[in-house]
C-alpha cells in the first residue's frame, strides 16, 4: 500500500527526535557526554573512596565500559516503547507502515550512542590501554545488541499502546537492570551459580565483552557471543511478531 | 479501469471500552468476547470511486464518515469486508495533521513529505513551491506551536496537493482559512480534478458538494443510505433531514 522511501522517511523522523529533544536545551548534545561522566565519577568516588580500595586505577575505566551499554539500553528501550504513542499525531493521519516508528526511536538514540562510544574509546586511548586488533569486535557486538533493543521496542511499543502500564514496568526494569548488570562490580565478584544466568542477560554480556576488548585487549568469550546472538535474533523475532500481531489495533486505541 | 477505491461489504466496529487501555479490560475481552458491547460505526458499506470521479460523503454527526475516511486512506483495517484503493493518496483528516509543535514549518514540511510518499530530491524540488503556496512567508522558519490554525491549514493544504497524489481525501478541512485562500483552495482543487485527479470528500454544505462532486453517498447511523448522482443525494439528504425535524416537532 505505503510506497516511499523507506530510508528518507527513516532518517526524516531520526532528525525530528534529535532536533525536538535538543531544541530547548541550553547545553544540546553535551548532556550525552555530561550523563556517564558525571555517573562515573560518583561510582568511582564511592566504590574507590567509600567501600574499595582507592588504589584501583583501573575502576573509572571499567565504570564506563558498563554505562555506555546500560545507558543506551535503558533510554533506547524506554524511548522505543513510548514511539507509538510519542507519534500518536502521525499514527492518527499518515498510513505509514506503523514498524518505522520503534525502529527510528532505537536509531536515534544510537547516534547517543556513538558519541558516548567515541568519549569511552577516547577515554581508554587517553589512559594508556591503546588500540588493539580485537576492537573489530566492537561493530559486531553492538549490532547484536541494537538487534536486541529492537526487538524489545517492537513487542514493548506494541503492548504499551494497550496497556499504558506498559512504560512503567520497562522503567522499573530499568531500574533493577542497573543493579543487575556488572556495571560497578567486576563479573569476576558474581558467585559461579549466577554467571550463566548473567550471560544470558545481553547488556551483562556486553559489558563483559567490552572489557574483555577494550581493557584485556582479548577477543570476546565465543560461548558470551553465542549467547548474545541467540538471545537478540529470538527477541527480535518474538517483538516483530508481537508487533505485527497487535498493529492493527493501533489507530482505535491510541 | 480498476476503480481507484472499492469498498466491498465493509464493517467497522469499535469496542466500547477504547480510550481505556487497561490489563482488565483486554484481559475481560478475551475472555468474555462479546460483541454486544461494540459500536458499530460502518454496516456492510460498498461502493466505488472511478478515476476521474469525485465522489462526497454526506450525513450528519457520527454517522460514520470520518470512520469511512479514515478506512480509505489506510489508517483503520476494517472488521469485516474489503477495501480496494488504487494510487498514492493524500488525506487531510483533521486539522494540524501530522505537524510537530516544536519543529519549524520547514521541518516539518519534509517529515510531512518523507511520511506522504516522496523521495528526498523530490522533496526539495517541491518545497519552495509548497511554502509559496501556502502563503507563510518567513514564519516558515518558526515552530509550528506559533502558528494559527488558518496557517497550519495553509500548510497541511499546500503539502497534500503539491505532492501531487491520486486522490485527495479531505474532512471539512476547508472551512478553515480565510476567503482569498479558500480561494485559492478551490482553484487548486479544480485544476487537479481537471488533471483526471480524484477527491472523496467529506462535506456539510451541499454548495460545495455540488461544485466539486459528481457523485454522492449519504451515510446515516453508519449505514449507506444511498449512492449515486450528487444532485439526486443531496436532495434526497435534505428531504430525510426535513422529514426528521418534522417528525421531531410533533414528537414535542
Amino acid at each position: 500500500m505505503w510506497s516511499g522511501d523507506y530510508r528518507f522517511v527513516i532518517s526524516s523522523l531520526v532528525a525530528k527526535d534529535f532536533k525536538s529533544r535538543y531544541r530547548n536545551m541550553s547545553l544540546g548534545v553535551l548532556w550525552s557526554l555530561l550523563n556517564p561522566l558525571i555517573m562515573m565519577s560518583v561510582l568511582t568516588f564511592i566504590f574507590t573512596q567509600i567501600f574499595g580500595n582507592p588504589g584501583d586505577k583501573d575502576y573509572p575505566l571499567a565504570v564506563l565500559c558498563g554505562l555506555v551499554p546500560f545507558n543506551f539500553f535503558a533510554i533506547a528501550s524506554l524511548s522505543g516503547t513510548t514511539s507509538l504513542l510519542e507519534n500518536s499525531f502521525l499514527i492518527k493521519k499518515v498510513p505509514v507502515p506503523r514498524q518505522i516508528f520503534p525502529v527510528a526511536s532505537v536509531l536515534s538514540n544510537c547516534l547517543h550512542l556513538l558519541i558516548q562510544i567515541g568519549l569511552l574509546l577516547a577515554a581508554i586511548v587517553i589512559f594508556g590501554r591503546g588500540v588493539n586488533i580485537n576492537w573489530l569486535w566492537l561493530p559486531v557486538i553492538w549490532a547484536l545488541e541494537i538487534l536486541f533493543v529492537l526487538g524489545l521496542a517492537f513487542l514493548y511499543s506494541a503492548v504499551n499502546v494497550y496497556v499504558r502500564d506498559t512504560r512503567y514496568v520497562v522503567e522499573s526494569a530499568n531500574t533493577i537492570l542497573f543493579w543487575l548488570v556488572p556495571i560497578f562490580y567486576s563479573f569476576s565478584r558474581i558467585p559461579a551459580q549466577y554467571q550463566a544466568v548473567y550471560q544470558f542477560n545481553p547488556v551483562a554480556a556486553l559489558v563483559l565483552m567490552m572489557r574483555t576488548i577494550l581493557l584485556e585487549g582479548q577477543p570476546p568469550h565465543l560461548g558470551t557471543l553465542r549467547n548474545l546472538l541467540l538471545v537478540s535474533f529470538v527477541t527480535f523475532g518474538i517483538g516483530y511478531f508481537v508487533f505485527h500481531k497487535l498493529k492493527n489495533g493501533f489507530y482505535e486505541y491510541i | 479501469m480498476a476503480p481507484l477505491v472499492e469498498f466491498q461489504n465493509v464493517s467497522k466496529w469499535f469496542p466500547h471500552t477504547t480510550g481505556r487501555a487497561l490489563l482488565r479490560t483486554h484481559i475481560t475481552r478475551w475472555l468474555g468476547a462479546s460483541r454486544k458491547d461494540n459500536f458499530v460505526a460502518l454496516k456492510h458499506i460498498s461502493f466505488r470511486l472511478d478515476p476521474g470521479e469525485s465522489l462526497a460523503v454526506i450525513g450528519s454527526n457520527g454517522a460514520g464518515k470520518s470512520t469511512l475516511l479514515s478506512l480509505a486512506a489506510g489508517l483503520a483495517v476494517p472488521n469485516e469486508g474489503t477495501i480496494a484503493v488504487n494510487g498514492r493518496v493524500a488525506a487531510l483528516l483533521e486539522l494540524g495533521s501530522g505537524f510537530h509543535p516544536d519543529l519549524t514549518g520547514a521541518e516539518n514540511l519534509i517529515l510531512n513529505a518523507a511520511l506522504l510518499g516522496l523521495s528526498r530530491k523530490k522533496t526539495m524540488d517541491l518545497s519552495e513551491k509548497i511554502v509559496e503556496f501556502s502563503g507563510i512567508g518567513d514564519f516558515i522558519n518558526e515552530p509550528l506551536r506559533t502558528y494559527s490554525s488558518g496557517m497550519v491549514m495553509r500548510l497541511a493544504f499546500s503539502i497534500s496537493i503539491n505532492t501531487d497524489p491520486d486522490i485527495m481525501m479531505l474532512d471539512e478541512v476547508l472551512a478553515v482559512g480565510d476567503s482569498s485562500f479558500q480561494t485559492k483552495c478551490h482553484d487548486a482543487l479544480a485544476d487537479f480534478q481537471r488533471a483526471g485527479k480524484s477527491l472523496l470528500f467529506v462535506s456539510h454544505a451541499p454548495a460545495q458538494v455540488r461544485e466539486m462532486c459528481e457523485k454522492a453517498i449519504w451515510l446515516d447511523h453508519g449505514e449507506l443510505m444511498m449512492e449515486g448522482d450528487a444532485e439526486a443525494v443531496l436532495d434526497a439528504y435534505s428531504g430525510g433531514m426535513a422529514l426528521k425535524q418534522q417528525a421531531g416537532n410533533q414528537a414535542i
